[in-house]
């Protein structure tokens, strides 16, 4: 079976421990998170995970059975083959050294990079997108000299409920 | 009505209905420990905490009820993982109340303080911190509820000693918690694939698990198998779900399974999987199981399906629920099977249990383990609970005793831990004080926890200990045998104690038993005693269980033993 990244969107209940149940549970049983991203719905007491992780459908399977067998855990769904939207955001700083700084200015103008700190020593800008925007912006970043990056994990949302 | 936490933990103690804790004081539980003192609730002072959760596992794994206890902070509760880990290995309902430093303490590196709900949150099914008083009610009876609903499992419950002393409105009426019961309704759907999978099986077989015992489906399991004269074999954790002495029972699957049983496996077309997860032992190779069989699997949860075996139909759902609507579907779509074709299944069957019987040689003036088993079996009738050790113990227990009844074999599966036999044993007995309650045990195994003895004594619970003593780490030393070219590295258990002499000092009937023609009548001696008795009988050494499946190889492909050992 083909393996893939997949989207796996998790309601819990907002307890203190439920992010180690999770985590816990996943790397006890040898399966491997890449992205994660945690914060609490309108209802504080209720919180969404979206993690993404690669395998197989039924390595997939195995870690939704597992997740559903948590009590806190509310609902697991796979994203993956539902039609939803996906977001990352990266904040991302250029020292805008005399040698690179002409070149930085003229690469946020074109890219229409957002800028949220800038000024004559640095830049920090703020980078969201899908996965293959955030990925052909760092492949533009990485000739300018990334001084510092902090990237989130991915976010996604069903477009039907 | 204000109550201190210690009072309220008592209080819904009484609202669970427990009649009897487990446990061992320290400083951290003081408060409750004062309140027990003038409660009702029997608590039954163990010699060291892993004992209190193998012997409220053994009174749950009995009476279908949850079983508790009550330790202390820091050594007290770890003590507890490996009794909890056990629990959770084999899905079994019990609540372990921990004490903990005050939550004013907890981060410190206080004296006994040890963050225990992160240690065991791999080997529960659930665990507590309960921060503050006004929670505490709720959480003990979620701690319940989630130990007993679905696929049960050992739920921990963290107890700050501040929040056991401070005070709050108690009214048990006004508790209400969520409820985590998931209950899956087998889908007709699924039924009538089911019944076309039968109607075209020429050799359909029943493989039963510990989720049939745990689910209470036996009666089902039994209805079915005998109404469709279906064969049945099981896992260890199955052993009891189908009466051992009827026709239709071929014995245990898997490593040490029977070789008509693993024989069936491998030649039927149908295997029907109720309550089991396919555990590495009962499989042998998975490329080789079961190889020319459908495989229905019916279990309630659905982490245990397509887990180690791909199966064709899975059904989810209560192992009761699911084969009562399966009974009624057979009967209302007249299900009829064919019944030469049925004949000549069985009949196959019969040839190889023919072929190659579970034996042993009981000759000579060296006693057989086996055969004090059998003995055992002959002596009681078989009206006797029975719970072990791990090894050779087990697996003997397991090939030998024939359990006709569900919760009537005791034993760890899952985790194989030894020492478990004792303290589940005597859990057991506190349960049914009129039943007779056997721990087949080990001479490794048996040290692990002998210190029960102790309890067994203080109390008078009258369990009956069957020592197996060949002076090895048997299982052990057998691989090291098949496998090692008998290197028997540190397995030698020579060095021991007299355990005559150690079950006297502890209080205990102690009796040696040396000859072949002295088991029967040690073994009545000690069922005429209301007092708990060891038997140290003195077996052959070096016996082997066999037959015996080779790791990497397939259940088919069995290993038959030595001829002297089977002659």
């Amino acid at each position: 079976m083909e393996k893939k990244e997949h989207i796996i969107s998790i309601l819990v209940y907002n307890k203190p421990d439920v992010l180690a149940r999770i985590a816990g549970t996943l790397g006890g049983k040898g399966y491997n998170i890449e992205s994660l991203s945690v914060n609490t719905t309108t209802q504080y007491e209720i919180s969404k995970i979206v993690m993404t992780s690669i395998g197989n459908q039924a390595t997939i399977s195995r870690i939704e059975n597992q997740l559903q067998r948590l009590v806190d855990v509310i609902s697991v769904d796979d994203l993956t083959n539902v039609e939803s939207v996906h977001r990352e955001m990266a904040l991302v700083r250029l020292n805008l050294t005399p040698d690179k700084k002409d070149q930085i200015k003229k690469a946020v103008d074109d890219n229409q990079w957002k800028a949220i700190v800038s000024n004559d020593n640095f830049v920090i800008l703020e980078i969201t997108g899908d996965k293959a925007q955030l990925d052909l912006a760092m492949a533009r970043l990485e000739p300018l000299g990334i001084a510092d990056i902090t990237r989130t994990g991915l976010v996604a949302l069903e477009l039907k409920n | 009505m204000k109550l201190k936490g210690s009072q309220i933990l008592l209080k819904m103690l009484e609202e669970e209905k427990v009649d009897l804790i487990f446990g061992y004081p320290g400083g951290a539980v003081l408060d409750i420990y004062d309140q027990l003192y003038r409660s009702k609730i029997k608590h039954i002072l163990v010699r060291h905490e892993q004992g209190a959760v193998h012997a409220a596992d053994g009174y749950a794994r009995a009476t279908g009820k949850v079983g508790v206890c009550l330790v202390t902070s820091g050594p007290g509760a770890t003590n507890t993982v490996t009794g909890i880990d056990t629990a959770n290995m084999d899905s079994i309902p019990i609540v372990v109340f921990t004490g903990q430093v005050p939550t004013t303490l907890i981060g410190n590196d206080a004296f006994q303080e040890s963050d225990i709900t992160g240690i065991t949150r791999p080997c529960t099914k659930h665990n507590f911190l309960v921060r503050s008083v006004e929670e505490l009610a709720a959480t003990i009876k979620e701690a319940f509820h989630i130990a007993r609903s679905g696929r049960p499992g050992p739920v921990l419950v963290d107890l700050p000693k501040n929040v056991m002393a401070a005070e709050t409105e108690f009214n048990p009426a006004d508790i209400k918690i969520r409820n985590y019961d998931v209950v899956h309704k087998p889908v007709p759907k699924k039924l009538s694939q089911l019944f076309e999978m039968l109607a075209h099986a020429k050799k359909p077989l029943l493989m039963t698990g510990g989720g049939v015992i745990l689910g209470k489906a036996a009666a089902e399991l039994t209805q079915l198998a005998r109404q469709y004269q279906i064969p049945v074999t099981g896992t260890l954790m199955g052993l009891g779900s189908f009466p051992g002495t009827d026709l239709l029972w071929l014995g245990m699957l898997g490593m040490h399974g029977t070789y008509h049983a693993n024989m069936a496996v491998s030649h039927c077309d149908l295997l029907i999987a109720v309550g089991v997860r396919f555990d590495d032992r009962v499989t042998g190779t998975i490329e080789t199981f079961a190889p020319n069989a459908q495989i229905v699997q019916i279990d309630i949860d659905p982490s245990s399906i397509n887990r180690n075996v791909v199966v064709e139909l899975p059904i989810i759902g209560e192992t009761k629920a699911t084969l009562k609507d399966l009974i009624k579907f057979l009967a209302e779509h007249n299900y009829v099977p064919n019944r030469q074709m049925r004949q000549e299944w069985l009949a196959e069957i019969e040839q190889w249990k023919e072929k190659v019987p579970l034996t042993y040689c009981q000759n000579g003036e060296i006693i057989k383990p086996q055969y004090v088993i059998e003995t055992l079996h002959k002596v009681t009738n078989g009206d006797v609970i029975v719970t072990t050790e791990v090894g050779q113990n087990q697996m003997w227990t397991a090939q030998f005793f024939k359990f006709d009844k569900p919760n009537t074999f005791i034993t760890s599966g899952g985790l194989g831990t030894m020492g478990y036999g004792l303290p589940a044993a005597i859990g057991v007995k506190c349960a049914f004080p009129d039943k007779n309650v056997v721990d087949i045990a080990g001479d490794g195994s048996i040290q692990m926890n002998i210190q029960e003895l102790a309890t067994a004594a203080q109390y008078n619970i009258a369990v009956k200990v069957v020592l197996l003593n060949n002076g090895f780490l048997g299982m052990v030393r057998q691989w090291q045998e098949l496998f090692y070219e008998k290197r028997y590295s540190h397995t030698d258990m020579t060095y021991a104690p007299d355990f005559v002499k150690l079950a006297e000092a502890f209080g205990v009937v102690g009796m040696r038993v040396a000859k072949p023609g002295e088991v029967e009548e040690a073994l009545r001696k000690a069922f005429s005693s209301d007092k708990p008795v060891l038997m140290d009988f003195r077996v052959s050494r070096e016996e082997c269980v066999y037959p015996m499946v080779r790791p990497g190889e397939s259940l088919a492909d069995m290993d038959l033993g030595t001829r002297e050992m089977i002659n």
